[in-house]
């Protein structure tokens, strides 16, 4: 340790630069990485595993990959990487099932829509947020189900068993999602309801839809639903998994409302109910809009869980993007690539989960500053 | 001015505007509501049954089944009943559901607290491993590991061999299985000894710690007491241990421990989706205590293991446990998708084959659903002990 | 080899967040006994510099001498020095899942393997100077603010140390509770406690302190006793920085 050749007076010592060893590039990798006998060792050892695996990796799936070829025949060349024609050969299929292929121009307009009309609510200073809300969540279904499902304004009618891939995976999740909200939001204020038998019944609805996988619900939903009705009313198969999949999601819904709920300090309630508002009135107006702004980001996370969720619905017969991908990799034209048909699934769906999180994660660090008190 | 006359009587409000009432009403309607709701549609559940030839009732349990079960860990062949493929469905369930629970605990411990490493690699090595396996669907991940991977696998006949006797091909994963001969069970009993006397040994040390300070390596001594003795008499009695080797005979192998390829692509695919949430519980449990916590311990001269054991993970534990038992409950749950790739559990045997063969939809879903319920509400049950039990004490 | 004269020697230290020079050319000599307050505005450097001391920061130049025994990286040194420093933070950081008695007798059982009686002695004895023996067995969450604080004081003296360092002790605290835990600072100076004290209190510098040190951006700017550095500031930072603050 040197000691300083040079005093100066007191205040008046610059600021220096650190030393060497300390900073730079050699300091970040004397303090992160090789810090130590055992980090050192670990590092080496982790340096290696990425040496003996992402180069070969990398080589499959970027530098020796086919990527367009009208039949299988050059994947099969010896020395190919992934064979991504396979996934551009059917890849309209991927995103709209066996929707017939001249009228993609209807749920494309839909979606076109859908973004048209969420922009607006990023932007900061668009005023009426809440309007535009309640149009996404209310009106915005009807039209978007006219537009898919057609038979009504001359709309020719596609029937929902053709309905498949990404398009039916986005359909399912949203759908789940739109219902599952108000009936999440009475379990919720049900389940901190004074009344017991309101009470019991909320928390028994809600313990029941959580405490079974959801296969066990789709399963129920799939066989049951049928019997529970008149004899003769024909249940449309799409149908039977939405009523499954909404009340399954309604009950993790209510207890993400209810942790908003319990969340508002209960000055509010009591200041609500000073100024003379009805139980409805102060919950419409004062607690719930800002208990579902708090929940925010517990909606989004609950919105990723139904996202992967959907996938499930491939075993009740319904083709969903992974339903679609699996039954594609027996087509006798494409044989023996189901790996990129895989690798091609789990990118759309990374895509859109971290995407999401990542919303969630902003969001929950915006949200949080503004209710600090 | 009107008068005021004193015992004026309040107007009384109609019934569904009085508050003492309303409450009532209210659940009354609530109540016949409901009752009708389900009348309904128990009514229309019989008469649709009837209709289709159903039969009702748990007679069925005691028919014999006709099909063949894959994999069963208790004696079973298709003349036994339809009860009897409940229980193997069950033992199938929660044996994918403890060994999975096991692995993605161990994988999940590592990779939180390798995501809090200081070591920059081994950090941002975690995080993509969490990052990128928690945004896939398990269902996915179960088929990547089931056709994409073990269909990869050699045949029978060229097995891969990983060496000690482990065969590794499309049938499944063939393990030795040991054979205890004569003097095995002594070993055994001193394993069973060792761990008792691990405890007995730990008090005796906290005991004498408290009486002169002294510390012993409890730990040392523990492990030598389980592992050692018993492997020490082990080899003095000439290993009295031999191994059944898988042998491949024919088409098949015969012999040692099967492992079948459904149930290794859930075993991985669940191991692998869980363990990203338990490292992420770890991380946010470690990080939730407060790093004056172990600024206090250090500058009282404690060494960081001590810090850590003492200080740090009792307290990390309180917030690491509750959402880690959700994540095992969630693990039970997603075992269900075993019927994805043919796994013979609870859901696939009973409410699949079993359902499909006798049409007893409704006894069979509720017999199912109980099974789930009964697990999560004794889950729920112990979490909220837990919490109670371990609640910091304030004021 | 100089006779331990001082009990804390820093000569020459800097220190670098990074690139930020937040510790310049500090040198500190502190004899047996001497009670010092650091005072400064806040980001001078004057927690980082006690902090060096017992190395929950780390200097990259210069030498910290405790009792003979220099300061380097070597964990034996390091361990061996936080056993003879005493350390009270500004949150307090009692342990939350102990009760207060096994707060105070944790260290005294692990690091100086006594026995739990004896540990427990010791520990009553200090919850007995700082007035608070009867929440022995309740736990940290159920004390007030400056009752959590003499504990943390008990906690650090069950150690025994040569030397006490104080970290802001009293601004976490709500007013009224600042003159409890003042009160029981004064006695350890008054039994000859060697004693660095990060503070505002400035009361507390001119009744106790044998010197007053100004700091400000990471330099030693001013140190005289107390009633010269108040009455006599030379420089004009240091009036600047007084005549901002306000006296108890």
């Amino acid at each position: 340790m040197t000691t300083e050749t040079q005093k100066y007076a007191p205040g008046t010592h610059p600021d220096l630069p650190p030393p060497v060893s300390t900073t730079g590039i050699i300091g970040w990798l004397r303090k992160n990485l090789f810090d130590g006998y055992v980090n050192s060792l670990a590092t080496l050892f982790a340096l290696y595993l990425l040496y003996l695996y992402i180069p070969p990796l990398f080589n499959w799936a970027f530098i020796d990959a086919i990527w367009s070829s009208p039949s299988s025949d050059s994947c099969r060349v010896d020395g190919a990487g992934a064979c991504w024609a396979y996934v551009g050969s059917r890849f309209t299929q991927f995103m709209y099932g066996f929707y017939p292929s001249e009228l993609y121009w209807r749920p494309n307009l839909a979606g076109l829509l859908l973004i048209a009309l969420m922009i607006p609510l990023f932007i900061k200073s668009f005023k009426y947020k809440w309007y535009l809300a309640g149009f996404i969540l209310v009106v915005y279904p009807l039209i978007a189900w006219i537009l898919i499902l057609g038979g009504w304004f001359g709309l020719e009618l596609v029937e929902t068993a053709k309905w498949g891939g990404l398009m039916l995976t986005l359909i399912l999740s949203a759908v789940g999602i739109v219902a599952a909200l108000p009936i999440g939001i009475i379990l919720a204020l049900g389940r901190r309801s004074e009344m017991p038998i309101v009470k019991s019944v909320c928390v028994v609805f809600i313990e029941f839809w959580r405490g079974v996988p959801l296969i066990t619900v789709l399963f129920m939903s799939s066989v049951m639903l049928p019997l529970f009705f008149p004899e003769g009313t024909d249940f449309d198969k799409l149908a039977r998994a939405m009523i499954g999949i909404t009340l399954f999601q309604s009950a993790y819904m209510a207890e993400v409302i209810r942790g908003g709920l319990q969340a508002i300090p209960k000055g509010q309630y009591e200041a609500a109910a000073a100024l003379g508002l009805s139980y409805w009135k102060s919950m419409t107006f004062i607690i719930l809009p800002q208990a579902l702004k708090l929940v925010i980001p517990g909606i989004v996370n609950t919105f990723i869980s139904l996202f992967k969720d959907t996938t499930l619905v491939l075993i009740i017969g319904l083709f969903d993007l992974l339903a679609i991908i699996q039954q594609a990799g027996s087509d006798a034209a494409w044989l023996g690539f189901e790996t990129e048909g895989y690798v091609f699934c789990a990118a759309v769906f990374w895509m859109f989960c971290f995407s999401m999180s990542r919303y969630s994660i902003a969001l929950e660090a915006k949200l949080h500053t503004g209710h600090k008190r | 001015m009107s008068e005021h006359e004193s015992g004026i009587k309040p107007s009384k409000p109609a019934v569904w505007n009085d508050p003492k009432y309303r409450a009532l009403f209210f659940q009354v309607l609530l109540v016949l509501g409901l009752g009708y709701f389900f009348l309904t549609i128990i009514d229309n559940t019989l008469s649709n049954m009837q209709a289709r030839g159903i039969s009702t009732g748990f007679a069925f349990l005691d028919e014999a089944a006709g099909f063949g079960i894959g994999m069963s860990l208790i004696e079973y062949t298709e003349e036994n009943t339809y009860g009897r493929t409940f229980f193997v469905g069950l033992l199938n369930t929660l044996l994918v559901s403890f060994l999975g629970i096991f692995f993605a605990t161990v994988l999940g411990f590592v990779m939180g607290i390798a995501r809090l490493s200081h070591n920059w690699l081994i950090a941002k090595i975690a995080m993509l491993y969490i990052e990128i396996f928690r945004n896939i669907p398990v269902l996915l991940q179960i088929f990547f590991w089931y056709f994409a991977v073990l269909a990869a696998l050699p045949s029978v006949r060229q097995s891969l061999d990983l060496g000690a006797g482990i065969q590794l091909n499309t049938r499944g994963l063939y393990l030795p299985a040991p054979v205890p001969e004569g003097g095995f069970s002594i070993v055994l009993l001193l394993f069973f000894a060792g761990i008792v006397g691990s405890f007995f040994v730990a008090r005796w040390a906290r005991k004498r710690q408290e009486a002169t300070g002294q510390q012993f390596p409890v730990f040392y001594a523990s492990l030598g007491l389980i592992v050692g003795l018993p492997l020490v008499v082990f080899l003095l009695l000439g290993s009295p241990l031999s191994w059944d080797y898988p042998e491949l005979k024919g088409f098949n192998f015969r012999g040692g421990v099967s492992v079948i390829p459904e149930l290794l692509a859930l075993l991985l695919a669940l191991t692998i989706y869980t363990g990203t949430y338990i490292a992420e519980t770890v991380r946010a449990g470690i990080n939730a205590v407060s790093h004056g916590q172990t600024e206090a311990s250090l500058a009282l001269g404690m060494s960081r293991g001590q810090t850590m054991r003492l200080i740090i993970v009792p307290q990390a534990m309180r917030v690491i446990i509750p959402p880690l038992t959700s994540q095992y409950l969630n693990l039970a749950k997603n075992s269900s998708l075993a019927v994805a790739v043919g796994y013979p559990d609870l859901v696939n045997v009973f409410m699949g084959t079993t359902l499909n063969q006798t049409g007893q939809a409704v006894e069979i879903v509720f017999m199912t659903m109980a099974v789930y319920l009964l697990m999560s509400l004794g889950i729920s049950a112990f979490m909220n002990w837990y919490n109670k039990a371990m609640a910091l004490v304030e004021r | 080899m100089s006779e331990n004269q001082y009990i804390v020697e820093m000569n020459g230290v800097h220190k670098w967040y990074g690139d930020f020079h937040v510790l310049k050319d500090v040198n500190l000599k502190v004899e047996k006994g001497e009670r010092i307050v650091i005072c400064g505005p806040s980001g001078s450097g004057k927690s980082t510099a006690i902090r060096c001391i017992n190395h929950l920061e780390e200097h990259q130049q210069g030498q910290i001498i405790i009792d003979g025994t220099e300061l380097t990286g070597d964990l034996k040194h390091i361990e061996a020095i936080r056993r003879e420093v005493g350390m009270v933070f500004q949150h307090f950081n009692l342990f939350p899942h102990l009760t207060i008695l096994d707060n105070l007798t944790l260290a005294p059982i692990w690091v100086k393997k006594m026995p739990k009686d004896e540990a427990e002695d010791i520990a009553m004895k200090y919850l007995d100077r700082v007035k608070i023996p009867e929440q022995a067995q309740k736990y940290p969450g159920q004390l007030s603010g400056g009752q959590q604080q003499r504990v943390a004081i008990a906690r650090s003296l069950c150690m025994n140390p040569k030397v006490m360092l104080f970290d802001e002790p009293t601004s976490a605290l709500d007013p009224e509770m600042i003159s409890e835990v003042l009160d029981v600072m004064v006695e350890l100076a008054e039994e000859g406690m060697t004693m660095l004290c990060v503070t505002h209190e400035m009361g507390f510098a001119k009744k106790v302190a044998n010197r007053v040190i100004f700091m400000d951006g990471g330099e030693i700017i001013e140190q005289n006793e107390p009633l010269e550095f108040f009455d006599n500031p030379q420089s004009d930072r240091t009036k600047l920085f007084l005549s901002q603050i306000i006296q108890h």
